[in-house]
């Protein structure tokens, strides 16, 4: 049985992968767009972003040297994805909930690094009872309860917020009910895991360097093979829900609502705009389904409604 | 409102849902006048519940949203039209999802269908929201649901997508109430601007519009017969041909330069000139004033510059934009062109928030390599203009209340926000902001093409709901001097938001309530010249 248990964790991880990866490639498949950008921008430099100027304030800005601040950039989306500011600004009352659910679940990814280090040094030969390990199994012990009781205090937090508001439940679906009880269940499982059986994820580390080295050593706890399993269809699950919010968001920061670079004959933007102005839409209405023109490119130069210049060649 | 079914009746006519959305009824809500947002003061505004529609636009357009009607989408006269209306619109989302129809907002559109998390951050920011009293039909969510479930179901076709995204009904009735929605909504994106994975609900009801013209063939007719078509036609979307626009405009040069004692000639296609100065030539026909202040100012500045008489080189309006991203393309190539016929440096756009956005960056990746002629604000020249010691200033002459609209097009979407802050720091002693302002602040009103639209009962519309929050706002920023006693100024260095203020101030009679004026930003300028005689702005003229 937890042959196939194991079998499962490395489905879900592929999955999991998968998933991921499949979602960015189609991202970056897409065609160049329009610019959109949104302000502020974090990363307009001078002092401008403070009070979301930007670079288009200047005169003659094509001449002029960009003044851009990437360390900006940083805190701002590191004040955004760590403590969610924009809720935190916005949406204060759902802050309340939403940030220790995510707080968690970052303690969490913490946790899965220190416990692929453990498993790893274990695998190199470090003794169990040695000083380092007992650091790792000691951090291990105070931040997972932490990490799985903010996640499922906050899971718990957003289910009730969405069940008791009556404006968010008209728009939620049994899709978000869903995932919010899975996380509740995961993190329940987990906590109970750590309570029961893997005090210091002990049991965590020798799972995962069984896994890497493909040594399917049966665990003590079924408890701790049903938390594995579970996290792994979670992990899994992920990428195919709206939850890939969580890698997603960088190009949807980045990539379009700070995306502000202008083209001042940049060749590699003018190779876009070629290629894209040579598609062909296929749109209906009369003014755009004009026989004989095919690509945007023909569209886009041909006046629908022009008219003789009789009437524009009136002398000055 | 006080008799609880009375209370009742009101909270059912705003608390509609998503299911109600293809409901076999004549109108789906209401908004009420008892249901709008209160304004500051005690002072009675006198607002009203909308009249009902002619029953001639109701028996010809599919009039079943709400009180107004915009988008004029045929009535269906049989069931073969009702499911043509529907496959048709299927059709057009189809095609938003494909990159060789929609790559210029394909990104855009796919990260916002997939991500949003329905956390409803994004309502409070909507004016739109808040001034009807929180109608469920303007809460951004709504709209974009509607879409994204029909997305969802019918054209992703994803398994269980009932269950994982929720379940909508299509019939015509969705499709002509979401085409309704669409203009329901000023695109200010100050929805976007909260939302914490970044997605872009407010995009959503530019896409429905991208369908119904792009597709459907249906469009506003101040948009598209009587905007962006007639602007190919002829040059410009208020029917003046080249010929009559430079007669405008020499009328205007002979007229100010007499009232101002400052001689001006505004110069015609001038060859080689350093920039292209393009107005949006609604200014020269409802705002003359404002074409005489440029010419003032730059000639005053000793600019070398040109206005230009090409096929649309004299409006710089792209109303595009707000529905047609080919009527957008189109548009911008011919901008642009009559910047490369002319020879000039640049490009300076006038007053008029849209333009600049269309040209300046919009337009950035479609214009090919020969007509990247380089664009710019006009606020930056001007502050420079005004800082730089060229043109003598009395202040004094602008020592009256003073606050700034902030138009979304050059602010939330451009950046362009401190330039005009240092022109009304140095000249307006009295100047307060509204609150909250920059890139922050709220929608005219007028925005997305409302401003040229005043059809049936559309006013009133954008002057109760739409440009509630912007009249708070103004109300707010006068905190101090309220009544007809101390005269004031709202500066609205847009043309659009100019006409949408110009319109609240008329609806509410605040020229007679509060002695309250409106204008652009250079004729602040110009009315602090020295060289100018006093009173370029005239108070009892600017309706």
């Amino acid at each position: 049985m937890h042959q196939l248990a194991y079998a499962l964790t490395y489905v879900g991880i592929v999955i999991f992968v998968v998933g991921v990866v499949r979602r960015v490639v189609a991202y970056k498949n897409n065609p160049m767009h329009l610019r959109w950008e949104l302000y502020p921008v974090a990363h307009e430099g001078g002092g401008r972003a403070a009070y979301g100027g930007g670079y288009l304030e200047e005169v003659d800005w094509w001449n002029k040297p960009r003044e851009t601040s990437r360390v900006r950039e940083f805190l701002v989306m590191f004040q955004e994805i760590f403590f969610i500011k924009a809720l935190w600004e916005h949406n204060r009352f759902l802050w309340l909930v939403s940030f220790p659910f995510h707080l968690g679940l970052y303690l969490i990814i913490g946790l899965v690094m220190l416990t692929l280090f453990g498993a790893g040094a274990l695998l190199a030969g470090m003794q169990a009872d040695s000083g380092l390990m007992a650091l790792v199994a000691g951090t291990s012990t105070i931040v997972a309860p932490i990490a799985f009781g903010l996640s499922l205090l906050g899971a718990l937090g957003l289910l009730l917020r969405r069940l008791g508001d009556s404006e968010l439940r008209k728009y939620s679906s049994f899709e978000h009910y869903f995932n919010l009880v899975l996380f509740i269940v995961v993190m329940g499982v987990a906590l109970a895991t750590w309570a029961s059986v893997d005090r210091t994820l002990e049991m965590a580390r020798g799972f995962i360097a069984g896994w890497v080295v493909l040594d399917f050593k049966a665990p003590d706890s079924s408890l701790f093979m049903l938390q594995a399993v579970l996290a792994v269809f979670t992990l899994a699950y992920i990428p195919f829900t709206h939850m890939s919010h969580f890698f997603m968001k960088y190009f949807l920061y980045h990539d379009i609502r700070w995306e502000d670079k202008p083209n001042v004959n940049a060749p590699e933007i003018n190779k876009q705009i070629g290629e894209v102005l040579n598609y062909e839409p296929t749109w209906s209405a009369s003014h755009i389904a004009i026989p004989g023109k095919k690509t945007w490119a023909d569209i886009a130069l041909f006046n629908p409604a022009a008219e003789p210049e009789e009437d524009n060649k009136t002398e000055k | 409102m006080n008799d609880p079914k009375q209370s009742d009746t009101a909270k059912d006519h705003k608390q509609v849902s998503i299911g109600d959305i293809g409901k076999n009824s004549e109108q789906l809500t209401t908004v009420k006048a008892d249901d709008l947002m209160p304004l500051p003061g005690d002072v009675d505004f006198g607002d009203k519940d909308f009249e009902p529609l002619p029953d001639s636009t109701k028996e010809k357009y599919a009039c079943i949203l709400d009180d107004v009607n915009v988008l004029q989408i045929p009535m269906p006269k049989s069931r073969a039209e009702e499911e043509a209306l529907v496959n048709k619109f299927l059709d057009g989302m189809r095609k938003l999802f494909d990159k060789q129809s929609n790559w210029t907002f394909l990104s855009m559109l796919e990260t916002t269908m997939e991500n949003c998390a329905k956390c409803n951050t994004c309502s409070d920011a909507c004016h739109l929201f808040q001034a009807s009293g929180h109608n469920e039909m303007y809460r951004p969510l709504f709209r974009s649901e509607i879409f994204r479930r029909i997305y969802k179901k019918y054209v992703k076709k994803e398994p269980f997508a009932r269950w994982r995204s929720g379940d909508v009904e299509l019939n015509w009735r969705t499709v002509a109430r979401l085409g309704e929605l669409a203009y329901r909504c000023n695109v200010c994106r100050r929805c976007a601007q909260t939302c914490p994975i970044g997605v872009d609900n407010a995009l959503i009801s530019r896409e429905i519009r991208k369908i119904f013209s792009q597709e459907m063939g249906i469009t506003v007719p101040e948009l598209h017969e009587r905007g962006s078509m007639l602007q190919l036609k002829v040059g410009s979307s208020t029917g003046m041909t080249k010929k009559a626009v430079i007669d405008a405009v020499e009328f205007i040069d002979e007229d100010f330069s007499e009232e101002t004692g400052y001689k001006f000639k505004t110069p015609w296609d001038v060859k080689g000139a350093d920039i292209l100065l393009i107005h949006n030539a609604g200014e020269i026909l409802s705002w003359p004033d404002n074409i005489a202040a440029f010419s003032i100012i730059f000639q005053a500045a000793g600019l070398s510059w040109t206005l230009s008489s090409d096929l649309a080189g004299y409006d710089n309006i792209n109303y595009g934009v707000f529905y047609d991203d080919v009527q957008t393309a189109r548009t911008a190539l011919l901008h642009a062109q009559a910047a490369k016929n002319l020879g000039v440096k640049k490009i300076v756009f006038g007053e008029c928030g849209h333009a600049h956005k269309a040209l300046t960056v919009i337009a950035d990746r479609i214009l090919p390599p020969g007509l990247q002629i380089p664009r710019e604000s006009c606020f930056p020249l001007l502050r420079d203009i005004v800082l730089s010691g060229k043109i003598k200033f009395d202040p004094e002459r602008n020592n009256f209340p003073v606050t700034m609209h902030d138009p979304c097009n050059v602010t939330r979407l451009m950046g362009i926000i401190k330039p005009q802050r240092d022109i009304v720091h140095k000249l307006c002693p009295q100047f307060r902001e509204m609150n909250p302002h920059g890139a922050h602040n709220y929608c005219c009103g007028g925005g997305s093409g409302f401003a040229v639209m005043s059809r049936s009962n559309i006013t009133q519309w954008r002057c109760m709901v739409a440009g509630r929050k912007k009249f708070e706002q103004i109300l707010n920023a006068f905190e101090d001097c309220r009544g007809p006693d101390v005269p004031k100024y709202v500066a609205a260095p847009c043309s659009n938001c100019k006409g949408q203020i110009r319109d609240l101030i008329a609806y509410y009679e605040l020229r007679e309530k509060e002695k309250l004026t409106y204008a652009g930003l250079v004729e602040l300028i110009v009315n602090a010249m020295v060289d100018v005689k006093p009173g370029f702005i005239k108070w009892e003229d600017a309706m």
